[in-house]
């Protein structure tokens, strides 16, 4: 889960990191208040959870609370990588004579946390590393030991930051601390800057939650932002289901997340394009009915492929959930199984009972039926 | 890791409604499960083995090789690490929705006690005709039979989809090797092959891969020096990139862990990389000509 800078900031200003006096405005008279109330020069942030808002134009000074209404009036509304700008972070504007990066991250290479530092901040950590990759300093951590001042030290070693490595070194102990109080996934500080007086000041900050943490970090996640989902999703999403929508014709319900994937891979394979993906095997099998209604409530829907491996989930229990949904909502598209693995016999003989339907010998031939009827019905070319 | 017959099993949360029902069915196949652990219900007998308070515990009393965890995401890091102290060098780890960060600890313990850890999300290991450990379908004699072909695979449902394909070609398994869907996981891709290239039941190595990380990249360095013939299926190939494909580990961010860059490395290794997991006989037959 993706955090607004907003949102990000106080987690960086509760482990003991200097974050810029600022409040959230979502409206230009709100913002030209929260300007007025710092009574010194402002930055106007959009608040949306994407990078490179400065290039997009979402990130501008005000001289004084009328600027910052200006700047606010032309941010709000504004679309920056697919998100429309809803609020801003009205900031005091600080004095800064050097920006560095600063960032701890799970690193599946190492397996553990890796602590980035670069005295060239202000720009992408890719960029750095891609064109000064000795400017890019990089730790592995031992998670069982820690990230101290002297691991902190040694990173430092050779990066030029020779008058700051002392509050820098402490920063980087802290954001460490963050990252490992809060589920951190990624928790970046870009830039962090050396103001003119000598204090060290996050300016900004990116915080992303570990989805699999979110189970025992509740208080977190009524800040964090939302994916953005489409209706259909919004509704997977409140019934539990994984579920995505795409922008093909042929309705996908498959068991297990590999095997849905490589559904679509098929599908696309042979010259089809799937509709959605959606996963019911585990204990989803028991929500076929809405997982159904979901598919079909697809308005480009042109025709049906149930593809059923059966592993841990049962074929058997999985059809005759389906076909319960099925003979309750009568749907009028034409539908085509594969069904293999564990309880396909009892699973097969059912639709052939219940549906008049024999399932395809493979997956392919299901898939390849199911291109067909697409194309029938004025589908995919 | 590969378990074979001779291995003794413990099954962490043995008395949980999944740990009794694949418990059953991992004896019922031959798995030698000898004890089991839930701290409230120590002294009783479930399933037909004792359970004990601890893995320590169960050690001392019954001695195991293998501990495979029925716990939930927040307990899982706790028994994992009893298991360790009790001096388990195998773990299996089941749980899907483990926090990375406790992933990461566990995987940093078993790196300090000289263990190894498969999973987690994963659905197990399973040697045809002599045992199984996890939730996959040992028993359906379409889907595992015994053999010379290794599987690897992320993916649950797609490696069972694999090894019945490769069943109705006319192949066995010498093993089949659960890694995982999670981003980070203990035995990688690599990991697996370097064993699978190192058993002496093994001819040949199918990968069932995913996109997202770059494990198969990994794997690819090392099939390229390999006498024995790997060919791979990678799902994934139609997913819109940012989004995750059900699979924790299952993403695209901006270049990284693209299907694009996984065929490449694969292929450049050599490795026969399989449109749709339909074609895994025949390419497999053609790799062994």
């Amino acid at each position: 889960m993706n955090f607004e800078e907003h949102a990000a900031k106080p987690l960086l200003q509760a482990a003991g990191i200097a974050i810029p006096r600022g409040r959230v405005a979502r409206s230009a008279d709100e913002a030209e208040a929260a300007a007025a109330a710092l009574g010194v020069p402002a930055m106007v942030k959009a608040q949306v959870p994407a990078g490179k808002r400065g290039k997009a134009g979402g990130i501008r000074r005000a001289g004084d609370p009328e600027a910052a209404r200006d700047a606010a009036s032309a941010i709000l509304g504004m679309e920056i990588a697919g998100h429309r700008v809803a609020s801003v972070l009205v900031e005091e504007q600080m004095q800064v004579a050097a920006e560095y990066y600063a960032a701890v991250l799970s690193d599946a290479a190492s397996k553990g946390p890796l602590v980035m530092f670069s005295p060239e901040g202000g720009m992408d950590v890719e960029e750095t590393a891609a064109s000064m990759p000795d400017r890019l300093g990089q730790a592995p951590v031992d998670i069982l030991r820690g990230f101290d001042l002297d691991s902190a030290r040694a990173l430092l070693g050779g990066l030029g930051v020779d008058g700051d490595e002392g509050p820098v070194a402490d920063t980087l102990v802290a954001l460490y601390r963050a990252y490992r109080d809060n589920d951190a996934e990624l928790l970046e500080i870009n830039p962090l800057a050396r103001l003119a007086d000598g204090r060290l000041v996050a300016l900004d900050c990116k915080f992303v939650l570990d989805d699999s943490g979110i189970q025992r970090r509740q208080e977190l996640v009524g800040r964090g932002s939302p994916e953005t989902l489409t209706a259909l999703e919004a509704r997977a999403r409140a019934l539990g289901l994984r579920y995505i929508e795409l922008d093909g014709d042929i309705g996908v319900l498959a068991n297990g997340a590999g095997l849905t994937m490589t559904t679509m891979d098929v599908i696309a394979h042979h010259g089809g394009r799937p509709a959605n993906f959606l996963e019911i095997g585990g204990d989803a099998y028991t929500k076929a009915r809405p997982a159904l209604e979901l598919v079909l409530d697809n308005p480009r829907i042109k025709c049906l492929l149930v593809n059923f491996c059966g592993a841990f989930a049962r074929t058997d229990v999985m059809t005759g959930g389906l076909l319960d949904a099925w003979e309750a909502l009568t749907p009028t598209i034409p539908v085509f199984f594969s069904v293999r693995g564990t309880g396909s016999a009892e699973a097969q003989a059912m639709l052939r009972e219940r549906l008049g339907v024999t399932p395809c010998e493979t997956m392919d031939e299901a898939i390849v039926a199911a291109i067909a009827a697409a194309r029938d019905a004025g589908g995919s070319r | 890791m590969i378990v074979r017959g001779e291995d003794r099993v413990l099954v962490q949360g043995i008395t949980g409604k999944q740990g009794t029902h694949w418990t059953g069915r991992m004896q019922a196949y031959g798995t030698q499960v000898v004890a089991g652990v839930n701290p409230r219900k120590a002294g009783t007998e479930h399933c037909g083995v004792p359970v004990y308070a601890s893995a320590g515990e169960a050690m001392r009393e019954t001695g195991f090789d293998v501990s495979v965890l029925f716990i939930p995401p927040l307990g899982v890091k706790a028994a994992a690490q009893d298991a360790m102290e009790a001096g388990c060098a195998r773990l299996v780890v089941l749980t899907e929705h483990v926090p990375v960060q406790d992933v990461m600890e566990l995987l940093a313990m078993a790196r300090a006690n000289g263990a190894a850890v498969v999973g987690p999300n994963t659905a197990g290991l399973v040697t045809p005709a002599e045992c199984f450990v996890g939730f996959m379908p040992a028993f359906e004699s379409d889907v595992f039979r015994p053999g010379r072909v290794g599987v690897i695979s992320r993916s649950g449902s797609l490696g069972t989809l694999v090894c019945l394909n490769l069943v109705q070609a006319g192949f066995g398994q010498s093993a089949f090797i659960g890694i995982g869907g999670d981003p980070i996981v203990g035995t990688t891709t690599r990991d697996a092959l370097e064993m699978l290239d190192a058993d002496e039941r093994t001819d040949a190595v199918v990968v069932v891969g995913e996109i997202g990380g770059t494990m198969e990249e990994d794997a690819a360095e090392f099939a390229r020096g390999m006498a024995k013939p790997v060919v791979a299926f990678i799902a994934g190939a139609a997913s819109p990139p940012g989004k995750k494909m059900g699979h924790a580990g299952a993403i695209v961010m901006g270049d990284k862990g693209t299907y694009r860059s996984k065929r490449k490395a694969l292929e450049a290794a050599r490795v026969a990389v399989l449109a749709t997991p339909s074609e895994v006989g025949r390419a497999l037959r053609a790799a062994l000509d």
